[in-house]
Parts: structure tokens; C-alpha cells; sequence
């Protein structure tokens, strides 16, 4: 197990080089190059070509990147080509709000998702099953701002409460008083995390309920409870386990799209002012935090679906 | 009735000329019927697909016509001559949701058509190469599947600008990665059959065996996946039209329709231009898993209660 | 037999219908109308094909149906409750109580993630009727009644951590902790090596009779239930068909489909009684591997990482059939592939008609391919779901003879015609038929090659009785017609001995013995040959007690395979085995005359005995 954790680890390693190496060389085939950005068109050549040496920008490729790489994992990300800001310190003025929603997201929406979809499991083909998996089944197809609408239709037009689009500064508030603030958002996502999470837990449960072993402890006269609880639960771990992992990258991109509809400053904004304005600089820095954050959670998933596993925690 | 006392000798009574047949294994399934969700599914889709065809026929405007040349203001209410409003340019919204359907409708599926060629090709093709080249290319794939979608289709987009061919690229290699790995999965599944093995030990040739032996049964399981596939470019191709990095205006499309019309959100001007269009991808997304439900419901065998 | 008070029934089945509802909500009888009783301290089998409803009558002793099935009328009574009307919390205090279940598989039965112990006694505490103390206490007596090896620890691991074997009789230990007035067994040794059944149904029998349940015994072998059983019923199609005493049934039965069952089943020939074919005069073999070494992986050597088979020598006469014989992991699957190309060999020749072809199927002509042709055991696997059975056997008739058009379909109809199917089975796909059929059209599209050698992988070890007898039949009239040879692999001596002119005894990858069938069924033996035979049940009663009376067996059984590097692989369960030698260095090979050759130390006039 420790060997098959190694190997896991060594992938996810691999993973995040190859990761970093298509989003750098992503980045370099973007017309114009960084020097001409951050100067503008008046910029006269000599100017240019010192700016692009300040830069390394003359050096080869593979140094460039190689370079890239070391600075990155110093901590340092370069400066914003568009406001010669260190991206740093422009990450810093912003990582609270998608970090706090992201969190509250999944410490509301992780929870609750689970508890529906294993009572789902528990009770399957009932009324109560069924509707759940109609909702959820739509609610995984729609899109995320197809949700946040509705909300704020709900939320802002019917019943009068909360703001449609997040504005204000967030400092001095408390937790709570963020969460209200904050409350249309990191509703929105926890629907979105919501549909898939109730889905797949309940198909991880159904799907050991249908084993053989569990028609055993029927016949032995198990109780129903004990069945779930003792029986089910502890070979579905793993796989919810995964689950949950899995629905919380999928958060990255309903992050994005979330701070984008409700308008609020965070690190997605961030990102898309920087594809917008074509500073490389800055989509290559926070481009790898959001996929090492990925990869993590990618890493975590399976790593708990290993650690659940009677037979790898028990060798022979 | 049947009788048997155990300390008895009990025999049926039976005729002579009858025989034992051996008896038949478990019937064969019933072909496939839509339930009622389904039917509500096949409609709903149905109805879009007409409209992506012919919208530009039946738009009462052109999707950057004014109704109202004369009233210039946005975010006019519904009413004749505009049955939906008007949107932020004080454009027809009613005209634009068709013109945009065939847009979002269309780039959606050539690129899952696009993801579907490269995948399957691929997958096929790593399933039945050596397995040295199919790691090579399963860790590549590995790579690319480790990262957020939107993540890459924003470095795309950064690159080389955002235009229809480009969208319908970027969107058909990135979904080719999931198509990859399915493809290749039910290759490998397929390729230790017996039936497989057998046409090898026949000496059948390796394009014998990928189309007569191993694609009429990758083909079923591919069709229930290209319908969730299609669902996941929709909304990609969406969430970046909303972002502002997908289908450039003034063409329409019903991502960037909402966000061309956040704007009346806050103002509390009206909620139609922001519904309308999410509404639109939302019915069409959620019919299509509608219709995938109930066809995957039918192929796996329905689920009852025992406890 | 005295007559019983009715205070003695434990169980009864009356008038017992049980429906399968479909997807439109119509029902199918599965089970129309069944009586039978069980007493105190009684064995009642169940026997019948698949489709005969027996498990689902089985598990109407615990008031439970299968997903999809209902109770449509009459009365499952355990200690006089009807368990066709209570409800499921109703029936929660008698399930593992008053009544246990045991499972085909037991590998699948037990929780993979919870300790053994905790499941064995896990009943009886839930239950109450004994307090944790009590049922450890009960479960270690069972443990070590069961002969599991270290029964002070088994309880402390996990299922995967144990032996298919031990996790039968754990399995048994898990019913039989709540000590239930009822067992239900459902097939509880099929699973299992011949050598491995009779150590269970032994440690089953026991048990049994010392905790003085009743039981009721499923199973489609007849001659395991003449071993257990007090009393049989025959079902058919969800019907009795016959039912009396084993004795009766066995001896004396009447109904024509229980004689037909009976028929199927094939003794082993007594010596010099196997079946003789034409001799066809001594030219080349059709098929032959000489000094043959073969397994899987590529370690640095370029031999093989785990080696299947060692220094096999095998030769197929025109028109013989060589029967290949071993247990599970034996490496006989792994012979014919090598036969078939699909594993080429890491040393050894193999030659066709005399000539040497290549070790690689890929580097065959297509004349060598059709020469030899494969069928397998999984006619379900083997078949490609969407072919029809016109294109299943048409193809290979285009592929090797060009025949197209109404040329091949004239073939394909005569090829049906051999495998006695009609003609319209061609336009069906291969689920609209049933196991035998689609064994049927395995071997049709075998024979569609015109070949000279077919391999059998134990095509018959999926079917029914019956059905699998009827395939043998029809291998042998096929045999006779079309002058093929045959290699049959399977693991069931006595279908091979029926069959095979010639038998390879296989052991951990080495021939333990080889030869004609009467000289290989007849002494001397090649101990692990002797082990075999005994190992066969046989059709009457008491057999089970004497062959575990007989001490030399039962060595043989109460270990399981071991691969070794060095010396002769069956040493760790021989009865004959010497120390120093067998353990040490490679058996010789023996010569008895006639092409009978056995691999043991021991002399051939040692190896005359018993048997």
C-alpha cells in the first residue's frame, strides 16, 4: 500500500510538470510577444530589446521555462504585465473571497449533498428517491449562472433579500456576516457541487448495497440501520471519498464562472482580466495554482480510495 | 399440485413422448421505450434542434435588428413587435435566442462530434497497440485530463483569440481526452473477449477485428456517453461565451446573451434578458441528460427495493 | 422407516408459487406449486438444472425473494409460521436464527471489509441468544469442528486473507453460530476443486449431524447429494418432479426426466473399459510439443517470470483425443494456448502434421490456422454479441475455403445440420439462444474450418448436466464422422475418461502421469492420479465415508497446491512421498510400456498399490 501511495504521489508529480509545461508553452504561443505588451506600440526596438533581456525573454525556450519553474516554486510569479505589479501581491489583495467561498461551499454543500444522496440509497425507488434524482439530474445539466438567475430571481426578486450582484468591501465583517454577504454565491455552488455529489454518492452506495454480502446480512437478519451503517458504509467510504474530492475540482470552474455572474473580486476575476488584457505573465502564475490545486485534490481522491480498501490496508 | 411426502416415493405424473428441453436462459430484453420522462426529454430536444436549424428562417428580426428604431432604450418589456423584449442594445432578445440557437446548438455538436473522432480513434488505437505506446499516450492523455477544462480552454483563448473554429477546436481536443479514456476502456474490455481471440487465432487482420469485432460493441455504450458529452461542451462552450471569451459579439449565442444582459439584473430592469437564454441551455441540457437517463435506466436494469 | 410425529417438521413447503414480476408488471410462474416437508435432523436436496427454481424455493425458507420475484400463493411454514405473509421486521428475529443461509460463493458472501469473527457471530449477538463471550466461544468450537488450520486466529482476519477452501467452511461456521433449526445450502461446494469438495462437504456432513440441524441441500450434482442427503426432490421447470428417499431415487427412480438426469452422468470406466477408437496406422501425429516450457511475463533472462507449464511432452494422433486433466491453476487452459499460438512458448517445439510451426500464431499460415482450431468454455464470451450465427459461422467458411454467397450459406446450414440445430438459427443472435445451443455453435464454427485438431477448453464445465452430457455426445458422434482430433481440457475426470483415448495428468505445470485412458485409470498410479480417482463422488451412498476412512486421501486434501522450484511439486500432499528425494530433486520419468509414462520417485511396483 505504501509502494501503491508512492507510485500515486510519483504520478501526481509527473502530472504537475507536464501540467506546468502545457501551460507555459500555452502561454508562449501567443501572438506579439510579452516586451511589445508591456510597452505598447510606441515602444522604440532598442527599449524593446532591453525589456525583453530584463525579462530573460532572449534566452532559449527551455531556459525560459526552466527559469519559470524555479521562480515559481520560490514563490515568486513575475509581474503583471499589464500593471507591473508582482502577481503575488495582486493574489494576496484578492485570494480571501474565492478561498472563503470556496470553503464555505464545501463545508455547507459537502454535507448536506451526502446526507440526501445516501437517504436517496437507503430508500431507493421511493417518491422521496426519485424526485431527488429528477432535480438533481437537471440541476447537473444547467449551467451554473442558470442557477445563480434563478436565485436572485428567488432570492432578491420574490422574497426581497440579498444582493443580485455582491458589492462592498468584506472587511471588518464577521463569519456569519460574510456568509450573508457572500450567501448567492456560495449558494449557487453548492447546487452545483449538490446535483453530482447526490448522484454519485448514491450510486456508490446502491452499488454496494447490491452486493452479495449485504443480501447476506439480510438473511442473517441484520437490522436495516446496521446494514447501512456497518455493512455499506464502510466499503462506500472509498468511493464517496473520491467523490467528494472529484465534485470539489469541479469547483475551480464553477468559482470562475460564480465570481464572474455576481461580480465580486477574486482570483477567477483575476484570471479572466488576465486573458482579457493577454498578460501571459499573469495567466501562467495562477494558472498552475489553480491546477496544482486540482491535482491535489485529484491526488487526495485516489489516496483515500486506496486507504479504504480492506484488502490494500491488509495484505496477505 | 405436488405432492411430496418425504417418506414416500413420489413421482409426477408425466407423458411418455415429452422431453426435457433444456430451458431457456433469461428472455431477451425488450427493446428500448422511452418513459414519460424520456418522452419529455426527446420532445424538448426535438424542439431546439428545429429551432437551431430554422431559426434564422422563422426570427421575425435579424439578431442585430432593432424593433423599435425610434424608442431607443434598453430593456424594454415584451411586447408586440419584440414578444420578449428587448436586451441592452435594444435588440430583439426573441430574434437573437434563435439566431443564437443554432450557433450555441451547432458549435456544441460539431465539437463533440470532433472530440468523439479523436477520442475513439485513439482510444481504439492505444487498446489495441503495444502496451509501451499505449502508456505513452495514456499519460499524455493523464496530463491533459488533470487539468480544469475551463482552465484550459481560457489559455486557448489567450493564445490565438476566440473565434467559431477556434472554440470548435479547442472544445473537441480538450472532450477528446474523456472520449479517449472511455474509448479506450471498452477497447481494452472488448480485446480480451473470447470472441476477440477467437478472430485473432482465425487470423483475422487488425481492421477486421477493430470494425466487425470490437466497434459494434464499443458503438452503444459510446452513443448513451456522446449525449452527456455533448451536455458538457454545451456548457463549456457557454460558460466561456459568459465569460466574454467565447462567440464574439454582435454575433449572438445564448452564453454570451447572458452576460451581454447581466446588467438588468442589478438594475432590476427585467429578469427576461438574463432568463431567457439561461433558460434556453438549461432546457436543452437537461433534456438531453433526460433522454440519457432513461436510456442508461433501461441498459442497466432497473433498481428495486429489498431491504 | 418409522412413521414421525408432525412436531418434528422444521419445514414445509405447501402448494408454494412464486412469480417473477416484470418491467410491464405481468407475472411468470417460476416456481408453480410446491410441497415438501423437512424434518428434524434430515438432509432434503433440491436438485434440478438451472431454471429449475431451486434456490428460489431455498430461499423461501428464509421468507426472502430475489429482487424481481413475489410470493404468488401457498405457504412457506418454518416451525409452523407462514414466512410468505410476515413482514421484513417480522422476519428479522428468524433470519440467522432460526434459520441460516450458506452461499455459492462464499469469496463474495463475506463482507471484504470487516473482520471474519465479527460476521461469524455477528447474528447470534444482534439476535440476543448469546452474548458476545458465548458466541466467540461457540464460533472457536466451530472453527476448530471445521478443521480450519489455526482456528485460535482465523477469526482475526480478513476474508481475502483466507483460502477459497476455509472461506466455505467459514461460511459454515457463520450459519452455524446461531445454531439455526434450519440450514439452507445452496450450492456450497461447486465452486470448488474436487479434491477441495470432499474436505468441505465432509466438514458439512459433520456438522451437521453433531449440531442436529435440518437442512436443505441445493444442488444440481447428483452424486454429491447421494453423499449428504437423507431425501431428494427433483425439480423441473418450478415443478416436482420426483421426490423419495435417496436410496429410491438413486436405485429406483421412475420419472423419465430423473432418469435422464441420472443418464447424464458418466462413472468413471472401469480399466481397459475406455472408449476405443480405429487406430489409423502410424503416420506423423497431427499435433505435437515436444520439451515444452511456457508461463507469463518476461523477466530479465528472457524466460518467463512465472512459469505455467515445464518440460510438457504431448502428441496428438490423427483422430484420437487427448484428454488433459488438473486443477484449477494446473496450467491446462495454458497448453492449449500454446497449441493455439496464442502463448508462444519459451522453449520446446510444437509441429503440425510432422512439420515445425511457428511458437506465434502471427507467424502461422493461414492453412496452419485452419488446421487448428479453439473453442472455449464461455460460449457466452465466445460468440460476439452482434453477429448473427449466419455471419458467427460464415465467416470463417469465406475466410479458409472462399466460399461466398449461396456457396457458404449452403455450409453454414450443413454445419448447423452437424450440431443439430435447425436451419433458422442462423438469422438469430447469439442471446436469443440458450447455453447449450451457443456451446452448440462454438464448436460449429470450430468445425467450419475444416480442421484437423480441436482444442476444447472445458466446454462443458458450464452447463447443466444434461446439457453438457448431450455435448459430449455430440463431440463423439462428430469425432467419428469427421475424423477430427480433439484435446479436451477439462478439470472433471470422469467427463474426460468417457471421452479420451489418451490422458495427460497435469500437476503445478508437469505431467504427473500420462498415457492411455485405462492405463492412466487403472495401477499403477502416479499418486496425485490416485488422489484424483478417489476424489470423483460416486453415485451411492457411503462413498464420502470411505474415502475419507481412507487415511492416504485425505493427506492429499488437506493442503492445497504449492508451487516449488525444486524437486517433484506434489511432495507437500504425497502419502508416498520420501524426504530428502521428492523434495530435493526432479522425479524420474517411468516407463510402464504402451507409451504409459509416470513421473515419481517412487518404482512402478511401489506405486500397484490401493486405489
Amino acid at each position: 500500500m505504501t509502494t501503491l501511495i508512492l507510485k500515486r504521489l510519483g504520478i501526481g508529480l509527473v502530472t504537475v510538470l507536464a501540467v506546468s509545461l502545457i501551460i507555459f508553452f500555452g502561454t508562449k504561443i501567443l501572438p506579439g510577444d510579452a516586451a511589445q505588451i508591456r510597452l505598447g506600440q510606441s515602444a522604440t526596438p532598442e527599449n524593446v530589446a532591453a525589456f525583453r533581456a530584463r525579462l530573460g525573454l532572449d534566452q532559449p525556450y527551455i531556459v525560459q521555462y526552466l527559469v519559470w519553474l524555479k521562480n515559481f516554486m520560490s514563490g515568486d510569479l513575475g509581474a503583471s504585465l499589464a500593471s507591473d505589479v508582482p502577481i503575488t501581491n495582486l493574489i494576496a489583495d484578492r485570494y480571501q473571497n474565492t478561498v472563503f467561498v470556496s470553503f464555505a461551499t464545501a463545508i455547507i454543500g459537502v454535507p448536506i449533498s451526502l446526507a440526501l444522496g445516501i437517504l436517496a440509497a437507503m430508500y431507493p425507488g421511493t417518491l422521496y428517491d426519485r424526485t431527488l434524482t429528477l432535480v438533481s439530474v437537471s440541476l447537473v445539466a444547467a449551467p451554473e449562472f442558470f442557477t445563480a438567475t434563478l436565485l436572485v430571481l428567488l432570492f432578491v426578486f420574490a422574497l426581497g433579500v440579498g444582493n443580485a450582484i455582491v458589492v462592498g468591501s468584506t472587511e471588518g465583517k464577521g463569519f456569519f456576516e460574510l456568509i450573508a454577504h457572500f450567501a448567492l454565491p456560495i449558494t449557487t455552488l453548492c447546487f452545483v457541487i449538490a446535483s453530482q455529489l447526490i448522484r454519485m454518492s448514491r450510486a456508490a452506495v446502491l452499488n454496494v448495497m447490491s452486493s452479495p454480502y449485504i443480501e447476506m446480512a439480510i438473511l442473517k437478519g441484520v437490522p436495516r440501520g446496521r446494514i447501512i451503517f456497518r455493512h455499506a458504509l464502510l466499503n462506500a467510504i472509498g468511493p464517496i471519498v473520491n467523490v467528494v474530492a472529484l465534485n470539489l475540482a469541479y469547483l475551480v470552474t464553477g468559482v470562475i464562472v460564480v465570481e464572474v455572474y455576481f461580480g465580486y473580486n477574486g482570483l477567477a476575476t483575476l484570471i479572466v482580466q488576465g486573458v482579457q488584457t493577454r498578460d501571459y505573465i499573469l495567466i501562467q502564475g495562477l494558472g498552475m495554482i489553480f491546477c496544482l490545486t486540482y491535482v491535489i485534490l485529484m491526488l487526495i481522491a485516489d489516496i483515500a480510495a486506496y486507504a479504504s480498501n480492506a484488502r490494500l490496508r491488509h495484505p496477505k | 399440485m405436488t405432492k411430496a411426502n418425504n417418506t414416500e416415493h413420489y413421482v409426477a405424473p408425466y407423458d411418455a413422448g415429452v422431453s426435457f428441453d433444456e430451458l431457456p436462459d433469461s428472455a431477451p430484453s425488450s427493446p428500448y421505450r422511452p418513459s414519460w420522462t424520456g418522452w419529455l426529454g426527446i420532445a424538448v430536444v426535438g424542439f431546439w434542434v428545429f429551432i437551431a436549424i430554422f431559426g434564422p428562417w422563422l426570427a421575425p428580426l435579424g439578431e442585430n435588428d432593432l424593433p423599435f428604431p425610434d424608442d431607443y432604450s434598453e430593456f424594454q418589456v415584451p411586447r408586440p413587435g419584440a414578444w420578449l423584449g428587448t436586451d441592452v442594445d435594444d435588440r430583439d432578445i426573441l430574434s437573437r435566442l434563435m439566431y443564437g440557437a443554432g450557433r450555441t446548438i451547432g458549435i456544441s455538436f460539431t465539437a463533440t462530434v470532433l472530440a468523439y473522432f479523436i477520442g475513439v480513434v485513439m482510444g481504439i488505437g492505444a487498446a489495441i497497440s503495444t502496451p509501451r505506446v499505449d502508456m505513452v499516450i495514456s499519460r499524455i492523455n493523464d496530463a491533459f485530463l488533470s487539468l480544469p477544462t475551463i482552465m484550459l480552454g481560457l489559455v486557448v483563448v489567450a493564445a490565438v483569440g476566440s473565434s467559431i473554429p477556434v472554440l470548435i477546436v479547442t472544445a473537441g481536443v480538450i472532450y477528446a481526452t474523456v472520449v479517449f479514456r472511455l474509448a479506450r476502456a471498452l477497447g481494452q474490455e472488448i480485446m480480451v473477449m473470447d470472441f476477440v481471440e477467437a478472430a485473432r487465432v482465425r487470423g483475422e487482420g487488425r481492421w477486421w477485428i477493430i470494425t466487425r469485432e470490437i466497434w459494434p460493441n464499443a458503438a452503444m455504450p459510446l452513443m448513451t456517453d456522446f449525449g452527456l458529452r455533448l451536455i458538457y461542451v454545451i456548457l463549456f462552450i457557454s460558460s466561456l461565451s459568459f465569460l466574454g471569451l467565447g462567440v464574439q459579439p454582435p454575433q449572438a449565442d445564448w452564453g454570451s446573451m447572458v452576460r451581454e444582459n447581466l446588467g438588468a439584473l442589478s438594475y432590476g430592469a427585467s429578469v427576461i434578458p438574463v432568463l431567457a437564454p439561461a433558460l434556453s441551455i438549461a432546457t436543452l441540457t437537461v433534456a438531453i441528460n433526460l433522454i440519457v437517463d432513461d436510456v442508461s435506466a433501461h441498459s442497466g436494469g432497473k433498481l428495486s427495493k429489498r431491504l | 422407516m418409522a412413521r414421525k410425529h408432525d412436531d418434528d417438521v422444521i419445514f414445509e413447503a405447501r402448494d408454494l408459487k412464486i412469480h417473477a414480476v416484470r418491467d410491464d408488471g405481468s407475472e411468470l410462474p417460476i416456481v408453480k406449486g410446491v410441497d415438501f416437508k423437512v424434518r428434524r435432523g434430515e438432509v432434503v436436496a433440491l436438485i434440478g438444472e438451472s431454471g429449475s427454481g431451486k434456490t428460489t424455493i431455498s430461499l423461501s425458507a428464509l421468507g426472502y425473494c430475489k429482487p424481481g420475484l413475489k410470493f404468488a400463493g401457498g405457504e412457506a411454514r418454518l416451525l409452523g409460521q407462514d414466512l410468505t405473509k410476515m413482514s421484513t421486521e417480522e422476519l428479522r428475529p428468524v433470519r440467522g436464527e432460526r434459520v441460516a443461509y450458506l452461499a455459492q460463493s462464499a469469496a463474495a458472501t463475506f463482507n471484504p471489509s470487516i473482520l471474519i469473527n465479527e460476521q461469524v457471530t455477528e447474528a447470534p449477538i444482534l439476535h440476543g441468544s448469546k452474548t458476545k463471550e458465548e458466541a466467540d466461544a461457540k464460533a472457536l468450537s466451530l472453527y476448530h469442528a471445521l478443521e480450519l488450520p489455526n482456528p485460535d486466529t482465523i477469526g482475526q482476519r480478513y476474508p481475502h486473507q483466507v483460502s477459497g477452501g476455509q472461506l466455505q467452511r467459514l461460511m459454515a461456521a457463520m450459519a452455524l453460530c446461531g445454531d439455526p433449526d434450519l440450514l439452507v445450502l445452496d450450492e456450497p461446494t461447486t465452486a470448488l476443486d474436487v479434491t477441495t469438495q470432499i474436505e468441505v462437504l465432509k466438514a458439512f456432513k459433520e456438522v451437521i449431524k453433531k449440531e442436529g440441524a435440518a437442512a436443505i441441500y441445493v444442488t444440481h450434482d447428483l452424486a454429491v447429494v447421494a453423499q449428504v442427503a437423507d431425501h431428494i426432490v427433483v425439480l423441473y421447470n418450478g415443478e416436482i418432479k420426483e421426490a423419495g428417499p435417496v436410496e429410491t431415487i438413486i436405485n429406483k427412480s421412475e420419472h423419465p426426466y430423473t432418469k435422464r438426469l441420472m443418464g447424464a452422468i458418466k462413472p468413471l470406466p472401469e480399466a481397459g473399459l475406455g472408449e476405443d477408437t480405429e487406430d489409423l496406422g502410424r503416420e506423423s501425429p497431427a499435433l505435437e510439443v515436444k520439451a515444452l516450457d511456457a508461463g507469463y511475463g518476461k523477466g530479465a533472462d528472457g524466460k518467463p517470470t512465472t512459469m505455467v507449464l515445464r518440460d510438457v511432452n504431448v502428441a496428438i494422433e490423427r483422430g484420437k483425443t487427448v484428454g488433459v486433466i488438473g486443477e484449477s491453476g494446473c496450467g491446462k487452459s495454458t497448453l492449449a494456448r500454446v497449441f493455439a499460438g496464442l502463448l508462444p512458448p519459451s522453449a520446446g517445439d510444437i509441429s503440425l502434421d510432422g512439420d515445425l510451426i511457428a511458437p506465434d500464431l502471427r507467424n502461422r499460415s493461414r492453412e496452419e490456422l485452419r488446421k487448428v482450431q479453439f473453442v472455449y468454455q464461455m460460449a457466452d464470451t465466445a460468440l460476439n454479441p452482434r453477429h448473427r450465427i449466419k455471419d458467427i459461422l460464415g465467416r470463417p467458411v469465406e475466410f479458409y475455403s472462399g466460399l461466398t454467397g449461396a456457396a457458404k450459406m449452403e455450409r453454414v446450414y450443413e454445419l448447423l445440420d452437424m450440431v443439430e440445430l435447425p436451419k433458422p438459427f442462423a438469422e438469430r443472435l447469439p442471446h436469443e439462444l440458450s447455453g447449450g445451443q451457443k456451446q452448440r455453435i462454438n464448436l460449429a464454427r470450430a468445425l467450419a474450418a475444416n480442421p484437423e485438431v480441436v482444442l476444447c477448453d472445458e466446454v462443458t464445465s458450464a452447463l447443466d448436466t444434461i446439457v453438457g452430457a448431450n455435448v459430449i455426445e455430440l463431440l463423439k458422434s462428430l469425432r467419428r464422422d469427421t475424423g477430427v482430433s480433439f484435446v479436451f481440457i477439462s478439470h472433471d475426470l470422469s467427463t474426460v475418461a468417457s471421452f479420451a483415448d489418451e490422458i495427460v495428468v497435469l500437476y503445478a505445470g508437469r505431467v504427473a502421469e500420462q498415457g492411455p485412458t485405462d492405463k492412466v485409470l487403472s495401477p499403477p498410479y502416479h499418486p496425485y492420479t490416485r488422489l484424483l480417482i478417489s476424489s470423483v463422488p460416486e453415485m451411492r451412498t457411503g462413498w464420502l465415508e470411505e474415502t475419507i476412512a481412507d487415511k492416504a486421501t485425505l493427506t492429499g486434501m488437506a493442503s492445497g497446491v504449492e508451487l516449488t522450484d525444486t524437486g517433484c511439486p506434489f511432495f507437500a500432499r504425497c502419502p508416498m512421498a520420501i524426504e530428502g528425494t521428492c523434495d530435493k530433486i526432479e522425479p524420474p520419468r517411468r516407463n510402464d510400456g504402451a507409451k504409459h509414462i509416470i513421473e515419481c520417485h517412487r518404482e512402478i511396483d511401489e506405486l500397484m498399490g490401493g486405489g
